[in-house]
């Protein structure tokens, strides 16, 4: 028997660089607008340049003669054989979903929808056709404003609806069993604080371009596409247009980030599918920046209305939530659900009694929001750690103070919430000191106070953020009760290969998470072999055959929960086969370092690889034993993993012009066992930007005529490096008890938790001006408004009022400074 | 995207490239650095049928020192106008202005002439070439004429040039001793034009201010100097700086637009040019 | 159609084009150079950022008739012959500054470009310096990172 090498230290938990570096710092990509199939044809969409509209005649005909022109399809052409852009999540059973083409037939609904497609044999030519297109349309009012929408006699964005609520959505903990009445709470309350928030439309913006590409194959299609969802895109493809599944291949190539925004079916890749099956040639599809900024879904864009009770002594006694959430258009793949995410997480870390959440969705003419990084819980945050601040300023309480007298304690896990969640595990108290030690809280808090007392023309802000999230979706059951069109469990599977290597299939689809190196990581230490040993097979329906992608913080918590089953199984096999070979029983045969021995008599052994090679001869195997350790599994989680955290952040704001500044930012993170600190930390740094980025520098805002007036990069505001400070980023580790690796996801906590962090640190400084409170992103302009305006006014000034220059005034305070 | 067609042309002296703008007609538009005119055509919100690139005209190149005046050559790049030794010396506004423009890729491609010939008034050279005093040099099929700044900048994108005529190099006249410079800027990101934007020039005399020149980026359709700030600092002493400030925004029309409101943008302008003010004189 | 001599990653290339070609879609459409990409149209992002006679440049923003003559340099003929990473790339690697990957071309061609001017930098001045690529993924900490490595590399 030849042995493995003996491998020296364990895997897990060692900052392992990446294996996927090696062909992006290269330049040796895939991204699918890379791709090419022999006879490729280039699309070019034509796309709505208004908001509301009826589409009164269109005329391809010159455009049908330009040169290099194939062919030039309108909705006409695809009426009876597109269905409808899927959406699998009937939130409640009364959902009204008017359906979603994606070539508009006869009317539109936001300024970007596809109304016709160009085919030509290059990009430039098929650009170039677009204008050949006559196309008249009958302007509609647009509808921009969602408390304006749900008003009796309302313009209704879809003709064939009675409301533009498409559904609502409550959960209350009285009538759920789950805690008290909050009737009861809002009644008897010492204490009611009540803001709206408002959580602003906010683009994805992933990096790479959305691109697809769709060769066809007599029955069938090859789709290669930019997408988080290679595995639901073939069964929405198939579903949606009838084709046979087992024909539909589906293919997620290098991709360039999603943050949520490739988690839709789109229109443009039906559309692709569609017309390649009509022409029976292959045809690609890639997005211009302009184009994904306008049609690809934006995210968040709610109202919240917010109520806490207290009793005067600093108790929570009631959350009372309200949401009008913007669908926009159409309801894309989960669109309504991303709101409803977060029913489960406005009462966060605390222990508060009573609870109401009121999810209404709305639609409007603008493009239709879906997923973005945190779905749901993002806005949860944002809106308890704010209101928690305003009652701790309503009660004369220090902050901080009012969170450790809410949240649950270390020991008082596992805890059941209000909302009915079980939190496993969790130490706020620790990660809390360690943050306010580390970024210097009370010499910040002297300095604070010696700049207000000098009038200093900079003044200092401080903000908190406590934050937990629900991550790894999800438990199957779950989303069952929610009603949501799928599961949350993943698959994975592992083949041994007979020289001892290893290829370890998921179902998750990464794009920039680095699950090839963190997968190879668990498996080397499971199996015993080496990390450059393991290779991870993904991202393609026929190899990797079945999953539910990457989403939710879900890869590690689900996906690598499903490889480390799989590779028990393996272990499981290879046992009996080691147990052949040393003529030992099963029972006595110990496995650890990739090896098997008999308890207590050391010399003879077999490998993991020794067992690899002996199956693939199968020349000894035992009775009755398939030539093979080859392994899969399914795991479906029985619950979530609360990651959770303290963020701390110090502003400057330069009261002359407004201008807020990052001093310091310092977070203390706990996501539980760390499998690759190196990439946790690249995760957290991210999640840091995005949410940062929300707190101050980026708004999808529309024009009165429903036009996005961000339509391109010089607008909407992206952070570069000299705009964010460096973090200091460190971890407190209470491992999971929810699953065997003691992980929690990381993917989006960074988002979840800064947002808040900032903009309490905003208002914190801002307080001696009478300011409590300030739209986001908080622009210089809208700061200084805040400081020269006092604090009953809300800072909406500037045309980038939330909504739209005419709906400024939607919160009723808000556009008086103009 | 993809621009739309059209025809190239690449002259190689200010005399080629006079008659092939004069030949390319009123659809006919001269390229320079391209940055901002390539992504116009990439969003297609223009369709010129000829594009005439100045790149290969030497003579348009490069700074040259011509007795009280620097030469700068319109095709001049961003990058090297900031490094080059008589800019430095004698118009570091300029410079400093120069290095606050867009990002390190685009300064080694845009030109000083382009910019300036663009004429947007969030760019931040127009407010520096006027308080500077600069002349614009151009060239067409009458031969050439020099533009005083004052009269180069008409309105938003519109300059003295006519269609046909190329802006060939800006003389820039050297200051006297005693006269210092800062350039301010103000911009929500890194990489973004000037919410609102101020070029000082400042001469000491005995520790007071002698004389000062004030231009201001983003305040109107056009860079406009502060003219009430000039006049209530010449003569001033330091502490009355704030007070000549407050006087930035007196007559301007400063647009409204996603960055800030008109209000906000004058609050900036009195805030930015005490700072600017302050910079210059070095307190 | 116009014909352009160019040379990219050391190879010659004589071709036609025509004149509203960009460089970008000159490099991955006609010489297959696809490493380079494409993030936007208003020449903000920096995914497209190739060294154009010692200098870089965002390729999406320059005419493939304007690089007639010159020399292009691009993030694929960083590596030496033997497949020896350029210091940039082998930082980028060490520090973990890419996730997606889809801005790392432009965002390596930027730095070498910042560290050629200026060798020695500053944080504030790395910042600065690659203010022109946006990245969606590291939040640009480790970005830095990897300069601050590639400049005692190079120093
Ligand atoms: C991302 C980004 C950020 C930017 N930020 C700033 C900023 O903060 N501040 C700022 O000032 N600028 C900024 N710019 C613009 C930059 O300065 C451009 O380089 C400049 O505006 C145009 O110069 P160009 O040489 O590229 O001209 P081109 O784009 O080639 O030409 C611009 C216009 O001027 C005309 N033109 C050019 N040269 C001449 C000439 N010699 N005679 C007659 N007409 C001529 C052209 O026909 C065209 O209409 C930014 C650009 C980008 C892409
Ligand atoms: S693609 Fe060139 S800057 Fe974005
Ligand atoms: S690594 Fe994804 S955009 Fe930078």
């Amino acid at each position: 028997m030849t042995a493995v090498d003996e491998r020296p230290e364990a895997e897990i938990g060692k900052a392992r660089r990446r294996k996927e570096d090696a062909h992006l710092i290269t330049g040796r990509t895939r991204w699918t607008d890379n791709l090419s199939v022999p006879g490729m044809l280039h699309l070019a969409m034509l796309r709505s340049p208004m908001a509301h509209a009826t589409i009164t005649s269109i005329d391809p005909t010159d455009a049908r003669s330009r040169p290099g022109v194939v062919a030039v399809f309108t909705g006409a052409d695809f009426k009876d054989v597109q269905g409808n852009v899927p959406c699998a999540w009937p939130v409640t059973p009364d959902m009204v979903n008017p359906g979603a083409p994606s070539l508009a037939v006869d009317q539109v609904n936001f300024a970007g929808e596809c109304v016709a497609v160009v085919v030509a044999r290059s990009k430039a030519e098929a650009q170039d056709a677009l204008e050949g297109i006559d196309i008249e349309y009958e302007p509609l009012p647009p509808v921009l404003d969602m408390d304006q929408a749900v008003k009796d006699g309302a313009t209704l964005v879809h003709p064939n609806t009675e409301s533009n609520r498409s559904y609502t959505w409550v959960f209350e903990s009285g009538a759920a069993g789950t805690g008290a009445p909050i009737d009861d709470a809002l009644r008897d309350a010492e204490v009611t604080v009540s803001r709206r928030f408002v959580q602003q439309r906010l683009i994805p913006a992933f990096m790479e371009p959305r691109a697809v590409m769709v060769e066809p194959s007599g029955e069938g299609v090859t789709v290669w596409s930019a997408t988080q969802i290679p595995h639901i895109l073939r069964v929405m493809l198939a579903l949606t247009l009838g084709l046979p599944e087992h024909k539909v291949r589906v293919i997620a190539p290098d991709v360039g980030g999603g943050f949520g925004g490739k988690i839709p079916v789109t229109p443009e890749e039906i559309i692709s599918v569609l017309v390649a099956r009509r022409l029976n040639k292959p045809v690609k599809y890639t997005e211009s920046r302009s184009e994904s900024l306008m049609a690809a879904h934006h995210g968040r864009d709610q109202l919240q209305d917010i109520t806490i009770t207290a009793t005067r002594d600093g108790t929570v006694t009631g959350l009372d939530v309200h949401l009008l959430a913007d669908m926009g258009a159409y309801l894309r793949l989960v669109g309504p659900g991303v709101p409803i995410l977060g029913a489960f997480m406005y009462n966060a870390i605390y222990k508060i009694p009573a609870y109401r959440f009121v999810c209404e969705g709305i639609f409007t003419t603008k493009t239709p929001t879906d997923a973005y990084r945190g779905a749901g819980r993002p806005e949860a945050t944002f809106a308890i750690e704010r209101i928690m601040d305003e009652l701790a300023v309503e009660l004369g309480m220090d902050p901080m103070e009012l969170r450790r007298k809410n949240w649950i304690k270390h020991e008082e896990f596992p805890f059941t919430t209000v909302a009915g969640l079980t939190y496993d595990s969790g130490n706020y108290e620790a990660a809390t000191d360690k943050a306010l030690e580390l970024i210097g809280w009370n010499d910040l808090r002297a300095e604070q106070q010696e700049r207000r007392d000098s009038n200093d023309p900079v003044q200092l802000g401080l903000g908190i953020s406590t934050f937990t999230e629900m991550c790894g979706l999800a438990p199957s059951r779950v989303l069952g009760s929610l009603s949501y069109g799928a599961g949350g469990w993943e698959h994975a599977a592992i083949r041994m290969l007979p020289t001892g290597k290893v290829e370890v299939v998921t179902g998750a689809s990464p794009h920039g998470q680095g699950h090839e190196t963190a997968f190879a990581q668990i498996v080397a230490d499971k199996l015993g072999v080496a990390f450059e040993d393991v290779e991870l097979i993904h991202g393609d329906t026929a190899s990797s055959h079945k999953g539910l992608d990457t989403y939710g913080s879900r890869s590690l918590a689900v996906g690598g929960i499903a490889i480390v089953n799989a590779a028990d199984k393996v272990i499981e096999k290879a046992r009996k086969i080691a147990a052949h070979l040393l003529e030992a029983n099963e029972a006595d045969l110990e496995f650890s370092g990739g090896k098997f021995r008999v308890a207590g008599s050391p010399g003879s052994e077999v490998g993991i690889a020794d067992a690899a090679l002996a199956v693939f001869a199968a020349h000894n195997l035992p009775d009755g034993v398939e030539p093979s350790i080859d392994a899969e599994a399914t795991y479906d989680p029985e619950n979530f993993s609360f990651p959770h955290g303290t963020h701390l952040c110090a502003v400057e704001i330069d009261t002359e012009t407004g201008m807020t500044k990052i001093r310091k930012y310092v977070c203390v993170d706990d996501v539980g066992t760390p499998i690759n600190p190196l990439i946790i930390e690249g995760q957290v740094h991210g999640g840091l930007a995005q949410g940062i980025a929300q707190a101050l520098f980026e708004e999808a805002v529309y024009d009165d005529a429903g036009n996005l007036t961000t339509g391109t990069f010089v607008d909407y505001t992206l952070p570069s490096a000299a705009d964010l400070p460096s973090f200091t980023t460190e971890r407190t580790e209470t491992p999971s008890t929810t699953n065997p690796l003691g992980v929690k996801g990381v993917g989006e906590a960074g988002t979840i938790a800064s947002t808040p962090a900032v903009v309490n640190a905003i208002v914190d400084a801002l307080r001696p001006f009478g300011v409590n409170d300030i739209r986001m992103p908080a622009t210089p302009e809208r700061v200084w408004r805040a400081i020269h305006g006092g604090g009953k006014h809300r800072a909406a000034g500037g045309t980038t009022a939330y909504g739209g220059a005419s709906t400024s005034t939607s919160d009723g305070d808000g556009g008086d400074l103009q | 995207m993809i621009p739309a067609p059209f025809e190239y042309v690449r002259p190689s002296s200010v005399a080629e490239a006079v008659s092939a703008i004069g030949a390319a007609g009123e659809d006919g538009k001269i390229l320079a650095g391209g940055q901002s005119l390539i992504p116009v055509l990439r969003l297609r919100l223009a369709y010129p049928t000829t594009l005439v690139d100045l790149g290969r005209v030497a003579e348009m190149q490069g700074v040259r020192d011509d007795g009280d005046a620097i030469v700068i050559g319109a095709m001049t790049t961003h990058h090297d106008v900031m490094h080059d030794p008589l800019v430095a010396e004698h118009a570091p506004l300029i410079a400093q202005a120069t290095g606050t423009i867009a990002d390190p890729q685009v300064r080694h491609r845009g030109t000083f002439g382009g910019a300036l010939s663009h004429a947007d008034p969030a760019g931040d050279l127009g407010a520096v070439a006027l308080a500077l005093g600069c002349e614009f040099v151009a060239s067409g099929p009458g031969g050439e004429r020099r533009i005083a700044a004052s009269e180069f900048f008409h309105d938003y994108l519109t300059t003295a040039l006519a269609p046909d005529e190329v802006l060939t190099q800006v003389r820039v006249p050297k200051l006297g001793a005693g006269w210092s410079s800062h350039y301010e800027k103000f911009n929500r990101v890194a990489q973004a034009w000037s919410i609102v934007g101020v070029a000082a020039l400042v001469r000491r005399d005995n520790g007071s201010i002698a004389e000062a020149r004030i231009g201001l980026t983003n305040m109107g359709s056009t860079p406009v100097r502060a003219a009430a700030v000039e006049s209530a600092l010449a003569g001033a002493d330091v502490g009355s700086v704030a007070a000549a400030a407050e006087h930035a925004a007196d007559g301007t029309n400063p647009p409204s637009d996603l960055s800030g409101q008109a209000d906000y943008r004058q609050h900036l302008a009195r805030v930015l040019t005490k700072r600017a003010v302050l910079a210059a004189v070095g307190s | 159609m116009t014909k352009i001599n160019v040379k990219v990653d050391g190879v010659s290339y004589a071709d036609e084009v025509e004149p509203r070609t960009l460089l970008v879609h000159y490099l991955r459409e006609q010489l297959g150079k696809v490493g380079t990409v494409v993030g936007c149209d208003t020449s903000n992002c920096g995914a497209c950022t190739v060294d154009l006679d010692g200098r870089s440049v965002k390729s999406c923003t320059v005419l493939a008739v304007q690089a007639d003559g010159g020399e292009v340099t691009t993030i694929e003929g960083l590596a030496g012959p033997d497949g020896e990473l350029d210091p940039v790339q082998q930082a980028f690697h060490e520090n973990h500054a890419l996730q997606c990957g889809f801005c790392t071309p432009g965002m390596i061609m930027a730095v070498r470009d910042l560290l050629r001017e200026n060798p020695n930098p500053s944080e504030d001045e790395i910042r600065e310096g690659i203010e022109g690529n946006l990245c969606r993924c590291t939040g640009y900490q480790n970005i830095v990172r990897a300069a601050q490595a590639a400049a005692g590399v190079k120093s």
